[in-house]
Formats: C-alpha cells, sequence, structure tokens
C-alpha cells in the first residue's frame, strides 16, 4: 500500500537510526547522506536493503548513488509505490 | 555383447582431515597504507575491521606459499604425499596462464603424477575446490584430495587505488580431505552470476597490456603514460556497494540454504567460517543469519586481510589453533567472489 511522504521519512528515520544510532529527529528531508548524517556507503547500502523491505520496493545499486538526500530516498520510494 | 566396463567402486562419506597453512612475514599496517591513499588506521578498522594485512616479500612467490600451507596439511593428515589422488590448487595470482600452480605443487611436495589443476574462483576458490574433492573422493576417483588456496594478492594490486587494494593480503591454506565413515561434508551450495561479471576485476586484459607494450616499441612514451595511467600493469578494482549488498543479503541466503540442505539447525553449529572479505560484511551476515551467541565466529581479517581463496582455510587454522575444542563440530564455510561465484558447505571440522 502507498504511503505518505511522512509516512516514509518516519519509517526511513526508524530504520537510519537503528543502523547509526542517529536520532530519528536528525533524519529530515533536506539532509544529506553523507555529509550531514555522515553515513559511509556501506551503512548506505544497509539502510537501502532494510528500506526495500519495509516499504516494499526496489531501489537497484545504480540509482543509489543518485540519493544524495533524504528527500530523495523518500522521493524514490514514494514513485517505486506508486 | 560387449563386456561390461569397470567403475571405481563408490565411497559413501568423505571429509577434512587437517588443516595446513601459510602466512608470509611482511606485516603492512593500516598506517602503511596510508603512505598510499588519503585515509587513516580509524578510517580503515571501522569500515574494514581490519587492522594489519600480510605480504609475501619479493622472494616468496605464490608457489613457495602453497608449498607450506600443502606440506603441514599433508603431514597433519597423517598420509604421504604419495598417498594423494588429486592436487587442486585454487587461486588468482599465479603469474602463469599455464602451466598450472597445482602440477608444480604437486612436483614440489612429491605428489606426482597425481591428478593436478587449478580452480579459478577467486574468493570462493577454496569451497569450490572443497566441492571438487568430496566428489572425487566419495565417487572413488580419488582416495586423498589436496586443496590449497594461495594468493599473492599483492602483485596483483594498485597501493594507490582505494576500492580494494587496501583490504588485501596474500598467504595460502590447504586441507586435505579423505574417506570418511561418517558425512563430513554436506552438499555443496555453489554457483556464479556472470551478470554482475564486472563487479569485481582487473582493470584490463593481458592483451591490453600485450597492445601497449607492441605499441612502445614505435612510441617509447607511451609505456610512461600507461604507468602513469595505472593501465600497463592489469590490477585489482572492485564496485564495493554492489559487492556488499550482494555479499551480505544474497549469500545469507545460499548460507540458510547450505544449513538446511545440511540437515541441521545453525543452533548446531559450532563455527561459522565464512570469506574475510570485509568484517562488516561478515557481522551483517552474522546479524543477518541469526547465528546464536555459542557459534564462534572467525574474524581472521583483523590481523590478515582479504586473501581471497587463502581466507577461509586460514581462518578454520587460526580458529582450530585458538580453540582446539571446536574440533569435530560443524562449521559452516562460505566463500564469495569475483565471478561473481559462491560455494558453501557444512563440514566437520578436522
Amino acid at each position: 500500500m502507498a504511503s505518505t511522504n511522512e509516512e516514509i521519512l518516519a519509517g526511513l528515520a526508524e530504520i537510519v537510526n537503528e543502523e547509526t544510532d542517529l536520532p530519528v529527529e536528525d533524519v529530515q528531508m533536506d539532509k544529506s547522506f553523507t555529509e550531514d548524517l555522515d553515513i559511509d556507503s556501506i551503512s548506505m547500502m544497509t539502510i537501502v536493503v532494510e528500506a526495500e523491505g519495509k516499504f516494499d520496493v526496489k531501489i537497484p545499486d545504480e540509482e543509489v548513488k543518485n540519493l544524495k538526500t533524504v528527500g530523495d530516498a523518500v522521493t524514490f520510494i514514494a514513485k517505486a509505490q506508486a | 555383447m560387449s563386456p561390461t566396463l569397470n567403475e571405481n567402486p563408490l565411497r559413501e562419506h568423505s571429509r577434512i582431515l587437517s588443516v595446513g597453512h601459510f602466512s608470509p612475514d611482511v606485516i603492512v599496517t593500516n598506517e602503511d597504507v596510508c603512505q598510499w591513499i588519503d585515509s587513516s588506521d580509524e578510517w580503515i578498522r571501522q569500515r574494514t575491521g581490519i587492522e594489519s594485512r600480510r605480504r609475501a616479500d619479493a622472494q616468496t612467490q605464490l608457489i613457495d606459499m602453497a608449498e607450506a600451507a600443502a606440506r603441514e596439511a599433508v603431514e597433519r593428515a597423517g598420509i604421504q604425499a604419495s598417498q594423494l589422488g588429486a592436487v587442486i590448487v585454487s587461486t588468482v595470482t599465479f603469474p602463469y596462464v599455464t602451466p598450472s600452480a597445482a602440477a608444480l605443487l604437486a612436483e614440489r611436495i612429491g605428489a606426482t603424477p597425481a591428478p593436478a589443476f587449478d580452480i579459478s574462483a577467486a574468493c570462493a576458490g577454496y569451497c569450490y575446490g572443497v566441492a571438487q574433492a568430496d566428489a572425487l573422493v566419495r565417487s572413488g576417483a580419488a582416495e586423498y584430495v589436496l586443496v590449497v588456496g594461495a594468493e599473492k594478492l599483492s602483485d596483483i594490486i594498485d597501493n594507490h587505488e582505494r576500492t580494494i587494494s587496501f583490504l588485501l593480503g596474500d598467504g595460502a591454506g590447504a586441507v586435505v580431505i579423505g574417506p570418511s565413515d561418517t558425512p563430513g561434508i554436506s552438499k555443496s551450495q555453489w554457483g556464479s552470476n556472470g551478470a554482475k561479471w564486472d563487479a569485481i576485476g582487473m582493470t584490463h586484459s593481458l592483451l591490453d597490456l600485450r597492445d601497449i607494450a607492441v605499441g612502445a616499441q614505435d612510441d617509447p612514451s607511451m609505456l610512461a603514460v600507461a604507468q602513469t595511467e595505472a593501465k600497463l600493469w592489469p590490477t585489482l578494482r572492485q564496485d564495493g556497494q554492489t559487492v556488499f549488498r550482494w555479499a551480505v543479503w544474497e549469500m545469507a541466503k545460499v548460507a540458510r540454504k547450505a544449513v538446511e540442505d545440511a540437515g541441521i539447525e545453525p543452533s548446531d553449529l559450532v563455527a561459522f567460517l565464512p570469506h574475510q572479505a570485509n568484517l562488516r560484511i561478515i557481522d551483517q551476515m552474522v546479524k543477518e543469519l541469526g547465528l546464536p551467541e555459542h557459534v564462534y565466529v572467525a574474524r581472521d581479517i583483523k590481523e590478515s586481510g582479504n586473501t581471497s581463496a587463502a581466507s577461509i582455510p586460514l581462518a578454520m587454522h587460526r580458529a582450530l589453533e585458538e580453540h582446539p575444542e571446536l574440533s569435530g563440530g560443524l562449521a559452516l564455510q562460505i566463500g564469495f567472489g569475483a565471478g561473481l561465484v559462491f560455494g558453501a558447505q557444512v563440514v566437520v571440522l578436522p
């Protein structure tokens, strides 16, 4: 079932928190995964795979590099669910 | 009526009888690596778990390391090398396309005229070798089979690149596989995925190297340019993110299937011996597999680095040296790497 952007953001924040211990409130749409949240490439892959399971979408390897900000990921997941 | 052919009498079971190892003397620390790439000890430890890796000096060749590991395994098996019915070397770093490392190794250890061949299955090479040896012993084609995983990866790296070179070490591990009264090696889960052929591999082929060398006869500056652009000697590269994802989540499925097909539960294992690719991969796999606390998890990568085909037998050797009580217990071993290829079995530890 399609989720709202707010639901996707909240779900992603939980996944990021689980992987990195960052507070969920730090995970905002405009934050860069690498520069603001300091998430390395390996953690990013773990987050991607967890997100695939949580939102029932496929995020191909070649797409991951385009997901620079949390907002990019939310938008991609919302479109993939549509 | 044509005569009936004789066939090898089949055997019911095989097992690993012994393990041998060789780790070279040169210790390359993270500080050493940071002379070549812009990084730090902390960064490398955090992302890979590696504290140091061992590399062979110029005088120590791959075949020397393979020989040392093989001799230890044969001695510990309590057999003579002349009893070996096959010699298999898994490697991607023997510096001759042909003849094989295995034929030379068989001669060096006194196993001639045993059949001898190399396997090119990168970091899955040792598990491919175990699958082959198990089949050879149980089919009756051989009584004892030597499987060696040996790599001198330092010959095919570019110290200044940062996708894979800083992970890699040199070394050799060997096992002797022979007949058993009880099952000692489970059905192998092994396979390939050539759709990801480019995910780990060499920068270019030997033919490209030849073309540069031939071109340099007319224009010697080509050699310097190629050297500067790291296009002369082919070296390893990987797409780390793609490999990490495949190694953890796809390989966890393979590992689960190996355990399931062995007819056991994860709680029956005493050890998990995954290919030592990256500590983050190992830890994530352990999480995905939900292995119980009592299962020993090999983390030899901390001091050995990633030694490709040698990593599992090296990790097995360390596990048994440090925890001899694991002997006789069940271990899940899984190798995965360039190809992409993978292999996994549950084995009774020697």
